[in-house]
């Protein structure tokens, strides 16, 4: 038998981690965007695993919204990255200041 | 025998995600995570979220991450500037990180969410299919939801190619823009210059 804390330090463990990397990483703007999606992940396995120790779909519901919308963030964020590249040939967030003004 | 699985898939994606936030290749990362995105999908089949897993497997790992993969790939990056603050934000991001991780592992300990506050549900019998019932209730009471989902796909679609297709204007259309801002003077010039007679029309 698991118990439900496992599950709940594993994803809060994930989510640390990828908090770590929004930090370490934060020049490369596609090792920024793959933290995001591991963030996304963790939070998602606290709704599985929730949902399944209350008996409860809904929780697997909000994981099929969640993925939906994380698609797409992430289609539009490597499109914004794509565009970003071909006009400053380069992803670095220091580059990225124009609307500091 | 439950309990090993856990623990190794957890060491799996855990190993995953330290790799994608240190390892220096982008694509190399790119792997890893989807790594990371297996490992989890097995979690989520050990509670019994069959559909979300395969699901995982398919959109996540055959989709979003090859569309990384693609466009880590396609461009061109100059890796040394983006490594640059590795060694200085790491030390800041290691304690935010190890401070995060002590309160939440201090909240979410087996004290508050223990077997005994949280009992291990029965297994579902053999014959329940966990698609049919995602199904019926996503059709039922969260359809307009589901609509919602559909509509935030497109609009992304939309978004996507408007953002990354080339301004290439192959087709003659007026341009409304140019043409109200047109003035009098950039269309009508007016010469002066001496009447004459043309030299054909024989006057009286």
């Amino acid at each position: 038998m698991i118990p439900l804390s496992h599950y709940l330090v594993l994803a809060a463990l994930l989510f640390c981690l990828s908090v770590a990397g929004m930090f370490i990483n934060r020049k490369n703007l596609i090792v920024l965007l793959m933290c995001i999606e591991l963030m996304l992940l963790a939070v998602n396995l606290n709704f599985v695993a929730f949902a399944h120790y209350h008996h409860d779909l809904a929780g697997q519901i909000f994981v099929f919204f969640i993925l939906a919308v994380a698609a797409a963030e992430s289609a539009i964020g490597l499109a914004i990255l794509v565009v970003l590249f071909r006009n400053r040939r380069s992803i670095n967030v220091d580059d990225i200041g124009a609307l500091k003004g | 025998m439950e309990l090993g699985i856990f623990y190794t898939l957890a060491a799996v994606v855990l190993f995953a995600a330290v790799m994608v936030i240190t390892v220096r290749n982008p694509v190399h990362a790119v792997l890893f995570l989807v790594l990371a995105f297996l490992g989890s999908a097995g979690l989520w089949l050990l509670l019994e979220a069959e559909f979300l897993a395969i699901a995982l497997v398919l959109v996540y790992v055959g989709a979003v991450m090859v569309l990384f993969l693609f466009v880590v790939m396609m461009l061109d990056i100059n890796l040394v500037p983006l490594r640059e603050g590795f060694a200085r934000y790491l030390p800041a991001g290691a304690a935010v990180a190890l401070a995060l991780a002590s309160v939440m592992g201090f909240l979410l300990g087996p004290r508050y969410f223990g077997l005994a506050q949280f009992p291990a549900p029965r297994r579902m019998p053999a014959d329940y299919s966990n698609t049919t019932a995602l199904g019926r209730l996503l059709y039922t009471y969260y359809l307009y939801p589901f609509e919602v989902a559909a509509v935030i796909l497109l609009v992304a679609i939309i978004a996507a190619i408007a953002l990354t297709q080339r301004a290439r204007r192959r087709i003659k259309t007026e341009r409304p823009e140019r043409q109200i801002h047109v003035r009098r003077q950039d269309r009508v010039r007016l010469v002066s210059m001496p009447a004459e007679k043309p030299a054909g029309e024989g006057g009286a």
